[in-house]
């Protein structure tokens, strides 16, 4: 049988059975949420702050969260010391921004660029601390979650601890550029241009994550990966590699994350990975352990539901994504866009 | 006497605690279906399991075309042309056929690159894999998922194939489709080694057997001796070939 390539294969020309239906389901209730916040709201200007806000918020979570699902779905690793890359990164933005303030000064481009240049830093500083806590910390416990949870906390508590070292215990202040102060408005809405910034960079991890996840054999991989590692090791391919790969990947977005979120709340603490441990665990928990679909949607779920009861049911906020968790769970025990073997 | 491709001479595997294969001794001649027959627990699955290097041999050797395989890992004894079909399938359930094909061709990038040739050799063993191309492989019946299985394993040439009981829980329609496709195999030459429990598939198929008990081969042979022999297939396997009649 001579090997030979002919686009015939790609798609056989009988196809009597159409593709399979996508699942709207999820994307549904994401759209049946925002509209029922609007009568709740009553004023449609508010709405469209809120609901921006909300989805900026979301695609913060969503950036932090991702490199989690991953590492949880694919690699079965419960990863709480995710948080020290997140606090990394964005203690290193306070790093390389303060550094970089003189040189921009007041240009809006050169701003922007410094946003920019600390972002990379921060994902290369946090991909390259994920590689050697990868090593050192979770390849000793593969398998072992009990053990997995306590070590990686334990990472966690000296992850900081270390940050403390370097950058002391106390606030740092991350102020946004004033390129990226201020708002639009849409009418009477009032739309931060940092948010609008936020959403275009976590669209974009989301459309390279969907692009890689689904377009290219490592994604492939990836995906066969978090269903049966077995299996993806007799057809002859070395799982270990891609763990490594991945959990890489993962520590370096969770460190884009970090500044997106510093740069969010305009400071940073050393505990503020633990302080958004909660919310992305609970936004991969509703979005189904391994996907990332699931992740991006609960994210923006989650957002939106922090953003819409801090506005009308401020004491209600702080449990309300427990209670959205809950519900979703209660509807889909397994999460939007459950994993299969999961 | 034909070269054997794969040779297993005194092979132990421990699970855990558990001592499971006691010494197993048994080769796969070239070109060949060899059947590995036994009862539940007879140490068949575990057997291929430490071919793969799924559970590495504690004790014994595994040479494939002559050549140890002695604490080689799992992806590398599959790059030296062994493919293996696990009990439970081993399919990617969220991904689709396509897909599930695209993973199992190691030297295509995407699903342009496979084999045209190849696959619609496959879409004539399997057609219900043409027609679910598109299709998630987890909602396949599970004799679509055999054949899936059984089809992600050749769609690139091995040396040798090893398949763990594929008729387990399906219709007997299937079984048949599925022993046409492993007799069109034996047309060109596939070494395989078949775990079955059903012993007219074995019959219709097998060239050579070995009978395990207790994770030691009790019985190697050509099928067809076993297969006229019912005083020795109760004995082996408490069966009588009449009784499937």
């Amino acid at each position: 049988m001579s090997a030979t390539t002919a686009p015939a294969a790609a798609a056989p020309a009988v196809a009597a059975v159409p593709k399979a239906a996508f699942d709207w389901r999820p994307l549904a209730l994401l759209a049946a949420l925002m509209v029922l916040a609007l009568p709740a709201i009553g004023s449609a200007p508010t709405w469209v702050t809120l609901t921006v806000a909300g989805l900026a918020m979301g695609m913060i979570i969503f950036v932090i969260a991702s490199g989690l699902t991953l590492v949880f779905g694919l690699m079965d690793v419960l990863n709480f010391g995710h948080g020290v890359f997140i606090a990394l990164g964005a203690f290193m933005a306070t790093t390389v921004m303060a550094g970089l303030a003189p040189w921009a000064g007041e240009s809006a481009p050169a701003q922007i660029a410094s946003v920019f240049a600390a972002m990379a830093v921060a994902m290369a500083v946090a991909g390259a601390v994920g590689w050697a806590f990868e090593r050192v910390i979770v390849r000793p416990v593969y398998g072992l979650h009990l053990k997995q949870i306590l070590i990686t906390m334990g990472g966690m508590i000296v992850g900081e601890e270390i940050i403390k070292v370097v950058w002391g215990p106390l606030q740092i202040a991350l102020p946004l550029p004033s390129a990226l102060t201020g708002s639009w408005l849409l009418g009477d809405a009032s739309i931060e241009k940092y948010r609008v910034l936020a959403a275009l960079i976590g669209l974009a991890v989301f459309a390279a994550l969907a692009f890689t996840l689904n377009r290219t054999k490592v994604g492939l991989l990836i995906r066969a990966g978090v269903q049966d590692r077995e299996m993806v090791e007799s057809l002859g391919y070395r799982i270990r590699q891609l763990f490594v790969g991945v959990f890489v990947a993962g520590s370096a977005l969770a460190g884009l994350g970090g500044v997106m979120w510093g740069l969010y709340q305009q400071n940073v603490v050393p505990q503020i990975g633990g302080q958004v441990n909660v919310l992305i665990f609970i936004v991969i928990i509703i979005g189904g352990l391994g996907s990332t679909l699931g992740c991006f949607v609960g994210a923006l779920l989650v957002g939106l539901m922090a953003n819409y009861t801090g506005f009308l049911a401020p004491k209600v906020a702080l449990f309300s994504n427990i209670g959205l968790m809950v519900a979703i769970l209660l509807w889909r025990p397994q999460g939007l866009y459950p994993v299969t073997n999961r | 006497m034909t070269t054997p491709l794969l040779e297993l001479s005194g092979v132990h595997t421990h699970i855990g605690a558990y001592h499971i294969l006691h010494g197993v001794d048994f080769t796969v001649p070239a070109g060949q279906v060899t059947m590995l027959l036994g009862r539940n627990g007879a140490g068949k699955s575990t057997t291929l399991r430490t071919i793969m290097g799924l559970w590495q041999a504690s004790a014994g050797e595994v040479r494939f075309q002559g050549a140890s395989l002695k604490g080689l890992a799992t992806p590398d004894i599959a790059g030296r042309g062994i493919a293996y079909v696990p009990e439970n399938m081993g399919i990617f359930t969220d991904l689709t056929v396509k897909e599930n094909m695209v993973l199992a061709a190691r030297s295509a990038r995407h699903a342009g690159e496979l084999d045209t040739q190849r696959l619609e050799w496959i879409f004539g063993l399997f057609p219900a894999l043409k027609k679910f191309w598109l299709y998630p492989a987890g909602k396949l019946s599970g004799g679509q998922k055999q054949m899936l299985a059984v089809a992600r394993a050749i769609c690139e040439p091995r040396a040798l194939i090893l398949i763990d009981e594929p008729s387990k829980g399906l219709a007997p329609s299937i079984i048949h489709n599925l022993v046409s496709a492993f007799n069109e195999l034996k047309r060109q030459q596939t070494t395989i080694l078949l775990v079955e429990q059903n012993f007219m598939m074995a019959k219709a198929l097998g060239d050579t057997v070995a009978v395990m008990d207790d994770g030691r081969v009790v019985h190697r042979g050509a099928m067809a001796e076993l297969a006229e022999d019912e005083g020795l297939q109760q004995r082996l396997l408490g069966l009588s070939l009449g009784a499937h009649q």
